[in-house]
């Protein structure tokens, strides 16, 4: 274990409170990032400047070593084994999920593991499919939909929660609506009072936007779905990884995430269900380790999260997302919060004075994630991209898996930072220097 | 030069900007139409970079008849995208334009194996004129698909003009 913070910081609750922890500073974060191995390395000639945190996060060496040990030591089948190393492998497995569980507030039965958010949102659009089609019986008939029915998401959402639930729409015949994005990237909520409706069974939004970086206010949407009965479905991929994130306070009914924004492997992540909806609903996923007896034509199913959970499981990757859940919970989810707000704000300022350059999404002072998302008026994004690769620094360019958000703002592309507990201020600095040379580069007059 | 000038030549940076042979496109009907009261087969590709939404439209006109047998007429686009995507349209257009369709073929397949190459193939600049400033986009493979999108939607608007 080589993260920074003495061990007897360990988590309470889930990870927010830290009072005897003074915030983070550009030495913690120096110390912080002897943790991750791949921050030290050049690219092209130049330190690495990893500002695409977004997209994927980087791996501390508890998190890698917890794989790795997991290999080594406790490798089984989970679930369906009597000897030594299964019951390890199923303890640590299961372990894994009180952990996570905790670290967003919910009861550890209430957290089903999936490869990503991505798979979480299907899994919740196949299970009402399912449910559709009479799958669950009347238990299930909550989840039913059919034409008259509506389900509601934002014009800001990511592509993997809005296409699922247009898929559903065309398998159910129920309508999607979408709640518009002002010129200012944020959600219309006026109109959001009228989208939300008596025919609307479903409201699916992000918490933050990847995009604009805008974190949406939950409490208000919850209230319109509440008003006419509708279930809530969060997606917390950039947020969950980024400030302290109480499902339960939140009140949605269900949310998402993804390990690997969050210091994690790839192929884990989780989708948090109410105990009781969980129980209601039928499976998506079916086959070996969810069912309770079989014969050849029918099978009963175990209570959840287990029903949701087929076949052989992502073990390691379970375990070492715990590991990651150790690091942000023993750094303090609040300090890490507080440093990218710092960061976001400095993005902010500083794309304020370069001539050309326009901020997608809410401006300075207004409260955001540690991202930005540009549009470099005559320079395409790739473009703008590949001039920062050069100069060693990573970021994310093109549409960011939100295309009618782009459209909506009136961009086909974006270039965008996005930061995390291990960027300094110093990097910020030079990505934005650095950003400021594209334009004379390219032959643009401002 | 830097890696980056070598990717982004003074030539590529002026025809992103110059955009030859970029239209706003006529319905395609009316275009074939027209084209085939005048002798000449129409077809056109749409092509989209799936990586960064990067997207061209490429019409080609085939001449027929006696002077201009089996030769690319005409070439005319539009689409949106990044300076490599947009100056290679360009480019495509100045270089392919006139040639007989077996001279057009031949070139194209020199392009695309220079740009595959990884920057082993010197791109010779007397078969590709100004496409052989291309030859520093074959050491980003993730930019070899940019310098391709017009050149496959070339090909394909091509197929589809013959079969006509």
């Amino acid at each position: 274990m080589t993260s920074f913070a003495p061990s007897s910081a360990l988590s309470p609750a889930h990870g927010a409170q830290h009072p005897e922890l003074a915030p983070l500073t550009n030495i913690d974060v120096e110390r912080i990032r002897n943790d991750f191995p791949v921050l030290h390395q050049t690219v092209n000639g130049h330190p690495l400047v990893y500002l695409d945190s977004g997209a994927t996060s980087q791996n501390p060496i508890s998190v890698m070593e917890a794989e790795q040990e997991y290999y080594e030591q406790r490798n089984a089948a989970v679930h369906r084994g009597a000897h030594t190393l299964a019951v390890e492998a199923t303890e640590g497995f299961e372990a894994a999920r009180e952990k996570v569980a905790a670290f967003v507030g919910a009861q550890t039965d209430e957290i089903v593991w999936t490869s990503n958010a991505t798979e979480g949102i299907n899994l919740l659009a196949y299970s009402f499919s399912n449910a559709s089609l009479g799958l669950g019986g009347p238990a299930a008939r909550r989840f039913s939909l059919g034409a008259g029915d509506e389900i509601v998401v934002t014009e800001m959402e990511h592509h993997a929660n809005l296409i699922p639930w247009q898929q559903l729409a065309l398998r159910t015949g129920a309508t999607l609506r979408f709640i518009p994005v002002l010129d200012d990237g944020t959600l219309d909520l006026l109109a959001a009072a009228d989208v939300v409706g008596p025919h609307t069974r479903l409201l699916a939004f992000t918490h933050g936007s990847n995009v604009t970086g805008t974190i949406n206010p939950v409490a208000e949407l919850v209230a319109l779905a509440r008003r006419v009965g509708a279930l809530v479905v969060l997606d917390a991929c950039q947020t969950v990884p980024h400030l302290p994130v109480d499902v339960k306070a939140l009140d949605v009914d269900f949310a998402v995430f993804s390990g690997h924004k969050m210091l994690g492997p790839t192929g884990i992540g989780a989708l948090y269900g109410k105990a009781e909806l969980l129980a209601d609903m039928p499976p998506f996923l079916t086959g070996g380790s969810m069912i309770t007896t079989v014969d050849m034509t029918q099978a009963e199913f175990l209570a959840p999260p287990q029903r949701f959970e087929a076949g052989t499981q992502r073990i390691s990757q379970a375990i070492a997302l715990a590991a990651a859940v150790d690091y942000l919970s023993e750094t303090g989810m609040d300090r890490v919060h507080a440093w990218e707000a710092q960061l976001g704000q400095r993005l902010v300022a500083g794309l304020a004075e370069i001539p050309g350059v326009r901020l997608l999404g809410p401006g300075l002072g207004v409260e955001r994630l540690g991202l930005a998302a540009v549009d470099v008026a005559g320079v395409h994004a790739h473009d703008v991209g590949q001039f920062l690769d050069d100069a060693g620094i990573a970021v994310r360019v093109g549409h960011h898996c939100a295309q009618p958000l782009h459209r909506r703002l009136g961009v086909t592309a974006s270039t965008r930072a996005s930061t995390y507990l291990y960027n300094t201020t110093d990097e910020v600095d030079l990505f934005l220097a650095t950003l400021a040379e594209v334009a004379p580069f390219f032959g643009v007059k401002q | 030069m830097s890696d980056l000038q070598q990717l982004y030549q003074t030539i590529i940076l002026e025809h992103a900007k110059a955009r030859h042979g970029a239209v706003e496109l006529t319905p395609l009907a009316e275009a074939v139409a027209l084209g085939a009261a005048g002798g000449r087969r129409v077809a056109e590709s749409h092509q989209i970079n799936t990586t960064c939404g990067d997207e061209v439209t490429l019409r080609v006109s085939l001449g027929v008849g006696a002077e201009t047998d089996s030769a690319v007429s005409d070439l005319v686009w539009t689409g949106e995208g990044c300076s490599i995507s947009q100056a290679s349209a360009s480019i495509l257009t100045d270089t392919l334009r006139g040639l007989s369709i077996t001279s057009a073929r031949a070139l194209l397949d020199n392009f695309r194996e220079m740009l595959r190459s990884r920057g082993k193939i010197e791109p010779d600049e007397e078969i590709l004129g100004d496409a052989a400033a291309f030859g520093g986009v074959s050491r980003y493979p993730a930019r070899v698909k940019c310098a391709m999108l017009p050149w496959v939607a070339f090909e394909a608007a091509l197929i589809d003009a013959e079969s006509h």
